[in-house]
């Protein structure tokens, strides 16, 4: 937490993006979260991966819950629109704002206690219809507000600050998101800013429902020995999957690997992931290969990150729905309020 | 690469750019922060104990803080140090019960100095609080040197001057007034253990064309006639002058020339407006008093009419640059100018002259006609005489002659009690946490996004009625807080610990300058090349810190860290801290030691 604002003074050599903005042009209120916290971590990738993407910011609506990560649309993209929700009601929100309006880039941001707990349900639905957004779990596995409860996702055995040991099995946030067929499905790290902001961006791009189960370190209540979210386990215990480069076909590939040890996966807008495998066998596009592959990796003790699942035929809940392109805002009266004629007619088709 | 060693106090100096280059090293950011506080008389010991002159420095000093100063590369313009000094002058009330003494019983050394200007008063000034017999011999009526001889009062009142040689001389200095030294050989012969000679560059350079000497009555050498008008013996100019020269001597003199009846001077000078020699600001109040400055025109010929001078010739010239990259000045073929005046004043630089030091007495000259000179003892090559100031390596200004009087001070005492010279003794440092709470320091972090703040001048007519009125009023006690508040405080220092870093990346994030980077290690260039913002600025140096966890090294690119201290309130663990860096160069044994504030 810090009372100073962050001085409006920049490097003299800032780079701009091809929308001519800076990436302190991406930037929100100060953080007043606790000093350290992952979260704002996470919210610095946000504003580099918006930035790299050169989104524009009032494009953009983000929209939270309650907890910690709740606060964080504050810090950053300060031009967007935001919506601080009810607790763990954030996806029901969003779905309604995308319904309205599907020209907007959406962005919800929740927690463990936000999405795993109070919000499950919610969380299950708006993976479920395939609702175009970003949702971002910033998962610190413990309840910060109020003072380092174990939260849904904290695992089996691990200790609090105080040294109680939890008995509950843990919630994986990206195990059941693949199982409700979210259609972009990955897991990262606050403490790898290079890897989150690869995937941050690929999920930006993604025409469907793409999830990020991010863990990030409560330094206040989850950071000590014993714990299985602090820095340092997850350092110690990451495996990383693979790592991304976003081709939008705008910038050239910069990097050749060694054949067979890269994939490219074209989504249906045109849009190129390409991945650099870590794991030499595993395949993105395979599900039931996913969810093996994460409980093989959780047997073993380790945290599984990076691109876990992507469906590159991925629908959204407009194409189901069939609905109209023009977003409601955009549409006159008479579109919007047809008439009693239009009114009969779709009850005549009913009958 | 290397990590950082912190504990070298170079490198912390460095970082503190104003202080590093300042010739006697002032600790700027300590004097400024004094003035924020409004504890004017401390900001002026802090000065007075470093460069002796604060008063007279604030207002002619040339300044070599200010290109340095760090906010220069962060915003537009630098901090305005130089008149922050004077504002401590101005306001410190009577500090005479603060100042120190000289020891009462004296060490029984006796030190003669040539010439009373700056560098004879610092050297004098801390021998004698050292318990040396200091005597200076002057050959003007009073002490001061070139700043009493030279400035024109309109930039220095003579007030100043007074209080400030006073304060040295009120050390039981003895002024020998009116005493010109004709013979070394003759100071060698008196009971001195060891003499300064600070007799400056008092020559000024003359210009040898056609008609110099048949119109010889209205052409004067510019730093003699200066003098002439300092010491009342000048009053009046004719109306229309020509000064020759671009350095601070030629503005000095044309802007005396206004007040003295000239109302049509000009200024030509050989070389382009921005390769002159004089300060930008100077150059800026000489044109701010309507005097034009004509560039590209090289004198060929003062005209002359029945022995009266009617003008000056000039050809006219462009610069090229020669196969090698060398500028030089080619003419342009076009007809010659003729520009009429009533009299030119020739400013084209100063030269040494020791016609009074004897050549077979032990002490070598170079082929230039100047003393061999060690630049880190200021030992001449006869091992009692030293020099200091425009005297020892030609023509400089009045804050080198000062930091030169510090060390061949040092010198002269060491050399006293059997000591090697060249054995410097270490400056005194100090490093000192400046946290006060969770977000509490005991410095004013908050960063001023202010422009620099003019100095009030006196109205144009008013100040050129009268040549003793004094040009620029000094800040007043707001924009003295609010230019003072601009000061990046960059001594103090962004000190990391390796060991309590957790790699949350908290400090990368809140950084508004970009300046720090978590890293896999690698030699400096390629280091550089990918930091988060490219360290491209070589002068200033990469903090680097190993020891992290995962194996990654800390690299910080000091160039343009604001000291902002928003790393530290933003580090959970405490890993980064801002710490105080105080370093004053070590002065003779026992002087002013009391000085350095709390």
């Amino acid at each position: 937490m810090t009372f100073l604002p962050k001085p409006k003074l920049h490097h003299p050599e800032l780079p701009t993006n091809a929308i001519g903005l800076t990436r302190r042009d991406y930037e929100g209120a100060i953080s007043t979260l606790c000093a350290g916290c992952g979260h704002d971590s996470i919210s610095a990738a946000i504003i580099r991966a918006c930035f790299e993407l050169a989104l524009p910011p009032h494009r953009i609506a983000k929209l939270s819950g309650i907890g910690c990560s709740s606060k964080t649309p504050t810090y950053f993209l300060g031009q967007a629109h935001g919506f601080n929700s009810v607790h763990g009601r954030m996806p029901s929100v969003l779905t309604g704002a995308n319904l309205a309006n599907r020209d907007l880039i959406y962005l919800g941001v929740s927690g463990d206690g936000d999405s795993a707990s109070i919000g499950l349900g919610q969380f299950a639905h708006a993976l479920r219809r395939g609702v175009n957004m970003v949702y971002v779990v910033e998962n610190n596995g413990v309840y910060g507000l109020t003072k380092g409860q174990f939260s849904a996702t904290s695992d089996r055995g691990s200790k609090s600050k105080k040294g109680a040991v939890n008995a509950d099995t843990a919630i994986d946030l990206a195990g059941l998101a693949l199982e409700l067929g979210a259609s972009f499905v990955a897991r990262s790290f606050s403490g790898d800013r290079e890897q989150l902001v690869s995937l941050l961006k690929a999920a930006l791009l993604h025409p469907g429902a793409a999830i990020i189960d991010c863990i990030s370190p409560c330094v206040a209540f989850n950071n000590h020995a014993g714990s299985t979210k602090s820095y340092d386990y997850v350092r110690h215990h990451n495996e990383a999957v693979n790592r991304i480069e976003i081709i939008t076909g705008r910038e050239p590939i910069a990097v050749d690997y060694a054949p067979g040890t890269t994939v490219a996966v074209t989504q249906h807008d045109g849009t190129v992931l390409r991945l650099r495998k870590l794991a030499a066998d595993y395949d993105i596009e395979d599900r039931a290969a996913a969810i093996g592959f994460l409980e093989g990796r959780r047997r073993e003790g380790e945290i599984a990150t990076g691109l876990l699942y992507v469906d590159p035929d991925a629908q959204d809940l407009h194409a189901h729905l069939g609905t109209i392109e023009t977003p409601l805002n955009a549409l006159d009266e008479t579109a919007l309020c047809p008439g009693a004629d239009a009114l009969a007619a779709i009850n005549a088709a009913l009958r | 690469m290397d990590a950082t060693d912190i504990a070298d106090p170079d490198y912390f100096h460095k970082v503190v750019d104003c202080q590093y280059a300042c010739p006697a090293h002032t600790p700027v950011p300590e004097y400024i922060r004094l003035i924020a506080a409004g504890r004017h008389a401390d900001a002026y010991l802090v000065n007075w104990h470093s460069n002796v002159l604060p008063g007279i420095l604030g207002r002619t000093c040339d300044r070599p803080c200010e290109p340095a100063c760090r906010r220069g590369r962060v915003e537009e313009a630098p901090v305005a140090i130089c008149r922050l000094k004077r504002v401590a002058a101005d306001y410190k009330g009577d500090i005479t019960a603060r100042l120190p003494a000289a020891p009462e019983r004296g060490n029984g050394k006796r030190v003669a100095f040539v010439g009373a200007g700056p560098a004879s008063l610092a050297a004098a000034r801390d021998l004698a609080l050292g318990g040396y017999d200091c005597t200076i011999f002057e050959a003007d009526t009073r002490a001061g040197g070139m700043i009493r001889t030279q400035i024109p009062r309109f930039r220095l009142p003579e007030t100043v001057i007074d209080e400030e040689v006073g304060y040295i001389l009120d050390l039981g200095i003895t002024l020998r007034a009116g005493a010109r030294i004709d013979s070394l050989r003759a100071l060698l012969a008196e009971p001195f253990d060891a003499i300064f000679v600070g007799c400056g560059a008092p020559r000024g350079r003359d210009l040898d064309i056609p008609g110099r000497a048949e119109a010889a009555a209205n052409i004067h050498i510019g730093i003699d006639w200066l003098s002439s008008v300092s010491f009342g013996h000048v009053e009046r100019i004719g109306r229309r002058v020509v000064v020759l020269g671009g350095g601070n001597t030629a503005m000095d003199c044309c802007r005396s020339a206004r007040r003295l009846g000239g109302e049509d001077v000009r200024v030509v000078v050989r070389s382009g407006y921005a390769e002159m020699k004089a300060s930008p600001w100077e150059k800026e109040d000489a044109l701010r008093e309507d005097i034009p400055i004509l560039n590209f025109m090289v004198p060929i010929e003062f005209t002359h009419e029945s022995g009266r001078l009617t003008g000056v010739l000039f050809e006219k010239v462009e610069a090229r640059h020669d196969a090698e990259g060398r500028r030089e000045l080619v003419p342009t073929g076009e007809p010659p100018v003729h520009i009429p005046c009533d009299d030119v004043l020739v400013a084209v630089g100063q030269e040494n002259a020791f016609p009074w030091i004897e050549r077979d007495i032990g002490l070598a000259f170079d082929r230039r006609g100047m003393p061999v000179v060690d630049p880190l003892t200021l030992q001449s090559t006869h091992p009692r005489v030293f020099f200091g100031g425009d005297a020892a390596f030609g023509p400089k200004n009045i804050i080198w002659a000062v930091a030169h009087g510090h060390e061949a001070a040092v010198s002269i005492d060491r050399v006293c009690r059997g000591l090697d010279p060249r054995e410097r003794p270490a400056p005194h440092v100090s490093l000192a946490s400046q946290k006060m709470g969770i977000h509490e320091w005991s410095y004013d972090n908050a960063v001023s996004t202010d422009q620099r703040f003019a100095v009030p001048h006196r109205a144009k007519p008013e100040a050129l009625a009268d040549i003793r009125a004094e040009v620029e009023l000094g800040y007043d006690d707001r924009l003295a807080f609010a230019e003072a508040q601009r000061c990046l405080n960059c001594d103090v220092q962004t000190v990391f610990s390796a060991r309590l870093c957790i790699e949350c990346d908290a400090c990368v994030d809140i950084c508004p300058m970009d300046c720090i980077t978590f890293a896999a290690d690698g030699p400096e260039a390629e280091l550089r090349a990918r930091l988060n913002a490219p360290a491209l600025n070589p002068d200033q140096a990469i903090y680097v810190a190993s020891g992290l966890k995962t194996g990654r090294i800390m690299a910080k690119d000091e160039d343009v860290c604001l000291h902002c201290g928003l790393c530290a309130e933003r580090c959970p663990t405490g890993a980064w801290d801002m710490q105080r860096f105080l370093l004053t160069t070590a002065q003779v044994e026992h002087a002013c030691r009391s000085l350095s504030p709390a």
